[in-house]
């Protein structure tokens, strides 16, 4: 087969998630007001402080532009036409029995089987289909830990105490466009807490999907953890295929105390719209976690999906000998138009952080790196190390680069490496002459560039992270 | 076993083999020595199946059936290796990562099962004491940072790994010092049997002193000009091509 029927054959290909689950589903009408955040916060029984805390982002959020800095174009959502609320019917799930069938067979598509997930992997998941989180699993054993894994409606109700002290305070509603707008009307999420000195006993996932049409996903993930323990968590993402964008605009929080880890991992594969860039998720995500002393955050991130995506997964370094690193693989393809990258912001005195970023374009698409690394006046002996590389796949796509770097310590260090490569035809032919057809070749050389960052994951996730990105790239190369 | 007649071929607008015929025999040694220019990468790249060539008329045969239409893995498939002059860096792939997957992917087409973890480790091991590497050269990036002796080598160790029925090498030599020279001759010369070929695409003689060819070709202007035995290569070694232009004038 040549290059190019192999191309016309991958385009072709459906988006495996594509599929719709005819599930019974509590919708509100689109719009949005201060009546619908009312109204989105009554249906959750949210104590007064909440829906004015909701109330309070939304009025600055109405002060606030939608931000055009970044290297991405799309049309502008009208905010007027989304649903601010989506939930499958039947809440109040205490077993697996009680899910609705529909929606066990979505996860079953989607390749979850809960029991299963429970059986083999020892991964406590969440799962949070449109607005609404269906299930947690494992919640037992954690508890015996004391760690709590709930979803958010659920941490508001049952452990105000935590959920009061801890939420905006890495990412206030002021923040930026998104989150003021997530925070007036977030409907679900997962939160997390891990006691003192507790080593979370498994990996926390949550999976996210979005499955009703002209619905918006706005779900808040806070994670605290306390005093010396550890977590890794994981967040997966999968939606329908649709002919309109959807939005998701998601805060993810995290708050790592003194000697504390967090490590986050998001494998995200978003419907990225058809070859001709038609519909597709836009992802307006903010995630950012703060350190304490000696604490440390990994955020490790592949994202193969969306079609626009805007996404800064940060560290503020705020206590002394913390640390903070970002691992990324961000694959585009088609139309596909990626601007993201990270924010290292050094303010305690040996504080250290790596950025290792890889960017894979193919197809027709837009690949931008955008990240700062700030050292900040008190920021002794800091240190940054930040590897940016870009791959290129045939010649209609685009790699950027936009490194930041400001310095206001003499002691601090910083270093920055970036190449640009591309995938050659004599690497391919290479492995062909050796027995590899183009779609393994191609597979290989990705994963061998990526690898410092898959390397990162744990190890099931690693492999489903290695299939999905040869499955986005077959055929891009010609 | 392979038989190549009046092949001709271009890149582009260029014409470059015209009209080429060799036959390779099971467990021969042939040598394709020729100028720079001459068509000797060209003729490799076209046997390998390397899209950029066209191929205008004639034909390339592997047990008496055409291979023009077949892909260059499905090439492989059947045992087809070319050990290249500029072997490429794969970063970030280690050379077992690479050499296992390419061996399972040979032996998958043809109806083979993988090669278990064990089978796999000895195999490599041999193939490594028989180019005097050792095991660190296992978990390197595929030639990133290679030396050219360490390129050359890698590409003798892939082709002891497969086990192909037919080597081309090209200009395996070039770049090499004499002990390097020997040890991927020493490669090649464990490899020799009854049914594996070897085609050796050289400019010098002097590979030919520890690789003893059965039938030295001299390549000029994209046709076989001439062909020999051994002797035929000392006598490029003295005399260089003019004189066989002037013959073939």
């Amino acid at each position: 087969m040549s290059q190019d029927e192999l191309l016309q054959e991958v385009t072709a290909t459906d988006y495996k998630y594509g599929f719709y689950s005819d599930i019974e589903t509590d919708r509100m009408d689109a719009g949005l007001s201060e009546d619908v955040i009312r109204r989105i916060s009554a249906k959750k029984m949210e104590p007064q402080w909440m829906t004015e805390w909701r109330l309070e982002a939304y009025r600055i959020w109405l002060e606030m532009d939608e931000p055009d800095w970044a290297n991405v174009n799309y049309q502008k959502v009208d905010f007027q036409a989304i649903s601010y609320y989506a939930a499958p019917v039947k809440k109040q799930i205490t077993s697996l029995d009680e899910v609705d069938p529909e929606l066990l067979k979505t996860f079953e598509k989607l390749g979850i089987s809960l029991n299963e997930q429970k059986r083999l992997s020892g991964v406590a998941m969440d799962i949070i289909v449109d607005s609404v989180s269906v299930a947690t699993t494992f919640k037992k054993t954690l508890a015996e830990k004391g760690v709590i894994f709930c979803s958010m409606s659920e941490a508001i109700q049952e452990h105000p105490e935590l959920v009061k002290k801890y939420l905006g305070t890495v990412i206030p509603r002021t923040d930026n466009y998104y989150a003021a707008l997530n925070s007036a009307v977030f409907t679900d999420g997962s939160f997390c807490y891990i006691p003192k000195g507790v080593r979370c006993p498994m990996e926390l996932s949550t999976y996210f999907r979005i499955n009703e049409a002209n619905t918006g996903q706005f779900e808040r993930t806070l994670i605290v953890a306390d005093e010396g323990s550890f977590v890794s968590y994981l967040e997966g993402c999968t939606a329908p295929q649709r002919d309109e964008n959807q939005l998701h605009a998601a805060v993810v929080e995290l708050v790592a105390l003194d000697h504390a880890e967090i490590k986050y991992s998001t494998v995200q594969n978003w419907y990225p719209g058809d070859a001709e860039g038609k519909g597709g998720v836009y992802n307006f995500v903010t995630k950012r976690g703060i350190c304490e002393a000696y604490a440390k955050i990994s955020w490790t991130q592949v994202e193969t999906g969306s079609a626009v995506t805007w996404k800064y997964p940060s560290c503020i370094l705020k206590g002394d000998y913390s640390i903070g690193e970002f691992y990324s693989v961000a694959l585009t393809n088609h139309h596909q138009q990626a601007d993201t990258g990270t924010k290292m912001i050094h303010l305690g005195r040996n504080t250290k952080s790596t950025i290792i970023s890889k960017g894979i374009s193919a197809g027709q698409s837009h690949n931008s790196y955008r990240g700062l690394v700030r050292m900040g006046p008190r920021a002794e002996n800091a240190r940054n190390f930040s590897q940016c590389d870009s791959l290129l796949m045939g010649d209609r796509c685009g790699a950027h680069t936009f490194p930041y770097i400001e310095v206001k310590n003499s002691t601090a260090r910083t270093e920055h490496e970036a190449t640009t490569s591309k995938i050659g035809e004599d690497q391919i032919f290479y492995c062909q002459q050796r027995g590899l057809n183009m779609e393994a070749a191609i597979a290989l050389i990705i994963n061998g560039y990526a690898k410092e960052v898959l390397n990162q994951l744990p190890m099931e996730f690693a492999v489903e992270a290695q299939k999905l990105l040869a499955i986005s790239l077959e055929g891009s190369v010609g | 076993m392979l038989e190549i007649r009046e092949l001709y071929a271009s890149i582009g607008e260029k014409e470059i083999l015209r009209g080429v015929n060799l036959t390779v025999k099971p467990g021969e040694v042939h040598a394709i020595m020729g100028p720079n220019g001459s068509g000797k990468s060209t003729l490799s790249s076209v046997i390998a199946g390397r899209e950029e060539y066209q191929v205008t008329s004639g034909d390339v045969l592997w047990d008496g059936k055409s291979i023009l239409e077949l892909a260059p893995e499905e090439r492989a498939h059947l045992g087809l290796f070319l050990g290249f002059q500029y072997p490429v860096e794969i970063p970030g792939v280690s050379v077992s990562n690479f050499v296992k997957t390419a061996l399972n992917a040979v032996r998958a087409a043809r109806g083979e099962e993988a090669l278990d973890a064990s089978s796999m480790l000895k195999k490599m091991r041999e193939a490594l004491q028989l180019l005097e590497m050792d095991k660190g050269f296992l978990s390197r990036s595929l030639n990133e940072g290679f030396s050219g002796g360490e390129k050359k080598r890698n590409e003798i160790f892939q082709m002891a790994m497969l086990e192909p029925r037919l080597a081309i090498l090209d200009e395996t030599d070039s770049g090499l010092d004499i002990d390097a020279l020997r040890i991927v001759a020493q490669g090649v010369n464990g490899l020799r049997s009854a049914k594996a070929s070897f085609v050796v695409i050289t400019h010098y003689q002097r590979l030919l002193d520890y690789i003893i060819p059965d039938v030295v070709h001299v390549l000029l202007n994209g046709r076989i000009v001439k062909v020999g035995d051994k002797s035929l290569a000392y006598a490029l070694e003295e005399r260089g091509y003019d004189w066989i232009k002037k013959e073939v004038e």
